[in-house]
């Protein structure tokens, strides 16, 4: 048990620690595939570093709602880095949330992002927190669907006995994960303000979504949601290993298997990032009212996969 | 317990009936004292004292056997007969834990009415609980629909209160005519519930309802005038139309009686008939409910977005919840009838227990919004904004209602949706085979009415307390008064509570769960584990899951601050550089939904109204009309006035026509007699 959780402590602390390294290494593939020179793979630190030790500019009308919410931010994606398996299965704290639950901390997330976007009363940060939600009220029932396909395959919608069902069934091809697959992963594009759904590195008030919503925030606060951003694309990195690629990840009490967890999840993560950039390369940025289209084919996507399930699996 | 109640002769029912008389005799006492504002105001603090002895009693209802009791009151031969059960009991906690927080609430609100309005609302105020209360409490049909009839009442007369206002007395004669098209669905309910007249003079009692025999075709018509009745009170979509102009036509606490306790009224009757006086189901039932339920829940929450009203917002809100109640309601027809128990336990407990959760939500944005309403004297969006920064107090306890609203961990609304999910995912292996292919899109569309039930908040929280006033007047807001700070602070502490200890909610609901299903529902995961059936399927613990994101916070927010630095700044928002940025800029409640408007446009009929390239004042308005009425009520209205006219040909007011008539009657009766 107080094995357990010390693994707990050590997955999400390296959780928090390696993700913006996950940023960093998206963006230096992107810009090798775009044939500019890349940063260097710390470059998310130091911008982390700068940020935290700069002087914070706050606005004269934010609220101490405003102040609070990048710590909540921060605090929520921690617990969700706490709740995925990473490296090992079946750690101490999993039982706390099911991916119902799951899908519930990114929403409370993304509720007090909007709401902190909207306190100062800049035209900027409600459009930006109106966009946001529209992305996230066609995104978030997508999600959940996902989750159901695969919580129909292993009967629980505990992440734990997911992963541990999909890594150690006997070789079957599940023609229902297939369709969740594909939803789950234009849901984590969306969700994580990528492209083709937001630009994260644009400023252009016509297309921005996140950047909108966070324009107000500054120094310390700013480094915290810049980091939760940065854990976020990492959490649903590795819940999309989870579901779709779990082999690897540690079973219960097997220590000795996780410094291959280890090695898989980096090269999984490494891989994941590639293919990321090389995406958000080959696509450009859609427009806004195209997003409900996008979004819709994804949520129609995760529905079939279920029917599919229903129709030829059980 | 058990033994104590036989031995000091306790009865829950006879303490519920003393707390009805209680809440009536307020009622009586407030018309000698209708001149004196200083003792109308004291009825209200006692009315939620009353209250905190309903959930007393309410709770010992839940706990203790049922009880009955016959009280002589009414006509002579037609006593009253009362009941206490544990469903019974579980909604008079539900009435007692709303009703008191409103009613400490209701004691600061209205102490600035004028003493007319305030004089009718003391004394309908208390008729108004006690009949919501005599509605759980009754156990024949006559005590019911008179206590139904005076709970419509009574609501009416509250609505009205302010009769002054044309809008107002409209939407008051909408709901009282909606209201009596339910009620004679329901007296023709009971009408076939009584079968076949063997239990004689009794016939009407509940006892003898529930002994009696009914072929099929006989309880599906029983259960359909029930449907109706009941659903035309809960606001099921298409009978809602009234559900939005009549709760926000009430003063605050008022509307937060409606819409948090008196649409689960409706929700108690239909389990009532379904699951008590109807000993058998039918699988079709809950097809129909979970349809209606569903179309009801996405109807209401599209509507909900597209509301620049805030009470209007609330109020097709409350649509939607109903909307997710009944949902839950159809899947426990569905699995009682597929002899599937423990499942409909599952799906009852979810229904309980979102429907407290509602009450509680729902009564506190309600009572908030008579707060904005007081301090800015609009109920429009378009007027409000920034408001957090005046009234503290009112915008933090509204947020912890908005989150819980919008079905975010840990709070309560949350717990609920989570378990009728797990209800749904619970659900494969029926015998039906279309209703296995039909659920997963059930699902998807609860899914879809919960992600956009956090829009219709974050944009209801956001245009009134957050961001810069959108009238120069709100900088005169002032927060809101004492009492009103305490009534709320007791529903939202409720709401917290609710949210963190959902398993003892469960243990504390079972009873009531195990009379309508015959099961409860097993937590596997201990006191501090809500785990449903089996802690391997699905488990939530919402205390660790809070306490972990207050370690973590605080841990962060030590790290930085002393880590780093602790320098801050105030300066202007950042103006992209243009210098005149006003209020106005900001989104107004129309932009923000304006997505919504975009994408579901097929739902509504959207009028809009463009500012003139001339105007001086640019203003731009747009409306989205409920396409109900076009299909189903102004059709209705104008048959009813086409046959009013063909009517009116037979009147020509010459006396040789109607000596005719006359003549023409007597000749056909007579052909009949022979």
């Amino acid at each position: 048990m107080s094995g357990g959780v010390v693994l707990q402590g050590l997955q999400t602390v390296l959780a928090v620690l390696a993700a913006p390294l996950l940023t960093g290494w998206t963006n230096q593939c992107r810009a090798r595939l775009q044939g500019r020179r890349p940063p260097s793979l710390w470059q998310s630190y130091r911008v982390l570093h700068k940020l935290f030790h700069k002087e914070t500019v706050l606005a004269e009308e934010a609220s101490p709602l405003f102040q609070a919410t990048p710590y909540v931010v921060f605090s929520c994606m921690v617990l969700a880095a706490g709740i995925v398996p990473m490296l090992a299965n079946d750690l101490p704290f999993s039982p706390v949330a099911d991916v119902i639950a799951l899908v519930g901390v990114f929403a409370l997330a993304r509720v007090f992002l909007a709401l902190a976007a909207m306190d100062v009363g800049t035209a900027f940060g409600t459009l930006g927190a109106r966009r946001e939600m529209l992305v996230a009220f066609l995104a978030e029932p997508a999600l959940l669907m996902v989750f159901f396909t695969v919580s129909l395959i292993s009967h629980s919608t505990q992440l734990p006995l997911m992963v541990h069902v999909l890594a150690h069934q006997k070789f079957a091809i599940y023609p229902s994960l297939a369709f969740a697959g594909v939803a789950f992963w234009m849901v984590s594009v969306a969700e994580n303000a990528r492209i083709p759904v937001d630009n994260p590195t644009t400023h252009l008030e016509l297309t921005m979504i996140h950047e909108a919503m966070i324009l107000e925030y500054s120094g310390r606060y700013l480094a915290l949601i810049e980091w939760s951003v940065a854990l976020k694309l990492f959490v649903y990195a590795a819940l999309g290993i989870a579901l779709f690629v779990p082999w690897g990840i540690a079973p219960v009490g097997e220590e000795a298997a996780l410094p291959l967890a280890l090695l898989a999840l980096v090269a999984k993560m490494a891989i994941g990032g590639l293919v990321l950039a090389v995406l958000e390369t080959l696509n450009a940025k859609m427009r806004l009212f195209r997003v409900p289209e996008f979004l819709g084919t994804a949520f129609l996507l995760a529905v079939l996969g279920m029917l599919i399930h229903f129709l030829l699996e059980s | 317990m058990w033994r104590m109640s036989e031995i000091t002769g306790y009865q829950p029912v006879v303490m519920a009936w003393a707390g009805v008389l209680c809440w009536l005799a307020l009622a009586l006492l407030a018309i000698p004292l209708r001149i004196h504002k200083r003792w109308l105001l004291v009825g209200f603090p006692l009315a939620a004292l009353v209250g905190l002895w309903m959930i007393a009693v309410g709770v010992t209802g839940l706990l203790l056997p049922a009880s009955a009791q016959i009280v002589p009151v009414g006509f002579p031969g037609l006593p009253v007969h009362l009941r206490l059960d544990a469903l019974s009991g579980f909604f008079l906690l539900l009435l007692g834990m709303s009703a008191f927080g409103v009613s400490v609430y209701a004691r600061g609100y209205f102490q600035h009415m004028e003493i007319g309005e305030l004089a009718r609302l003391a004394i309908w105020y208390p008729v108004f609980l006690a009949a919501m209360a005599l509605v759980l409490l009754a156990n024949d049909a006559y005590a019911f629909m008179v206590a139904w009839e005076l709970m419509a009442l009574s609501s009416y007369f509250l609505v009205v209160s302010d009769y002054r206002v044309e809008e107002i007395r409209k939407a008051g004669f909408l709901y009282l005519l909606m209201a009596h098209i339910g009620a004679v669905a329901l007296l023709l309910c009971f009408g076939v519930l009584q079968g076949n007249g063997h239990a004689g003079d009794a016939a009407f009692t509940f006892s003898a309802m529930r002994h009696g025999v009914l072929t099929p075709t006989q309880a599906s018509l029983a259960f359909l005038f029930a449907l109706i009745g009941f659903g035309a009170k809960a606001g099921l979509v298409p009978l809602h139309v009234w559900l939005p102009e009549a709760h926000p036509a009430a003063p605050s606490p008022v509307s937060a009686l409606m819409s948090g306790v008196m649409l689960k009224m409706a929700l108690y009757g239909l389990l009532r008939i379904g699951f008590d006086l109807l000993s058998v189901r039918q699988e079709w039932w809950g097809v129909l409910v979970l349809v209606l339920g569903l179309m009801t829940a996405l109807y209401g929450v599209i509507f909900a977005a597209v509301q620049s009203d805030i009470k209007r917002l609330l109020a097709w809100s409350s649509i939607e919840n109903v909307g997710l109640i009944f949902t839950g309601l159809g899947l426990a027809i569905i699995f009682s009838v597929e002899g599937k128990g423990g499942l409909a336990a599952l799906a009852l407990t979810a229904v309980l227990y979102h429907a407290l959760n509602h009450a509680l939500f729902k009564s506190l944005l309600f009572v908030g919004t008579g707060s904005v309403l007081h301090a800015s004297g609009t109920r429009l969006m378009s007027g409000l904004g920034g408001l957090m920064r005046k009234m503290p107090w009112t915008g933090w306890l509204m947020l912890l209602g908005v989150l819980a609203i919008a079905g975010l961990p840990p709070l309560n609304g949350f717990v609920s949706e989570w378990l009728l999910l797990q209800a749904f995912l619970f659900t494969p292996g029926l015998n039906l085979h279309y209703l296995n292919m039909m659920l997963p899109v059930a699902t998807a569309s609860i899914a879809l009415v919960i992600a956009l039930a956090a829009y219709v908040m974050v944009k209801f929280y956001g245009v009134i307390f957050l961001g810069q006033p959108r009238n120069p007047a709100l900088k005169h807001a002032h927060e809101t008064g004492m009492w009103q700070r305490m009534g709320m602070l007791w529903l939202a502490s409720a709401c917290v509570l609710l949210g963190l200890l959902p398993s003892a909610v469960i243990v504390l609901i079972s009873p009531a769960v195990q009379q309508l299903a015959g099961r409860v529902l097993t937590n596997d995961g201990g006191w501090l584990v809500l785990a449903p059936m089996d802690a391997a399927r699905a488990s939530y613990a919402p205390l660790p899951f809070w306490l972990a994101i207050l370690a973590v916070l605080l841990l962060v927010y030590g790290l930085v601050r002393f880590r780093y630095t602790d320098r801050l700044r105030r300066s202007a928002a950042w103006q992209c550089g243009f210098p005149a940025v006003t209020a106005r800029m900001q989104d107004s409640a129309e932009g923000f939904g304006q997505p919504i408007q975009h994408i579901f446009s097929s739902f509504m009929q959207v009028e809009r109204q463009f500012p003139q390239p001339q105007d001086r004042t640019p203003h731009y308005a747009s409306a989205s009309i409920d396409q109900w009425w076009h299909f189903l009520y102004l059709p209705i209205v104008a048959a009813v006035n086409w046959l009013s006219r063909q009517a009116a040909r037979l009147q020509h007011g010459r006396i040789q026509w109607y000596l005719t008539y006359s003549f023409i009657t007597l000749l056909v009766l007579l052909v009949f007699v022979q």
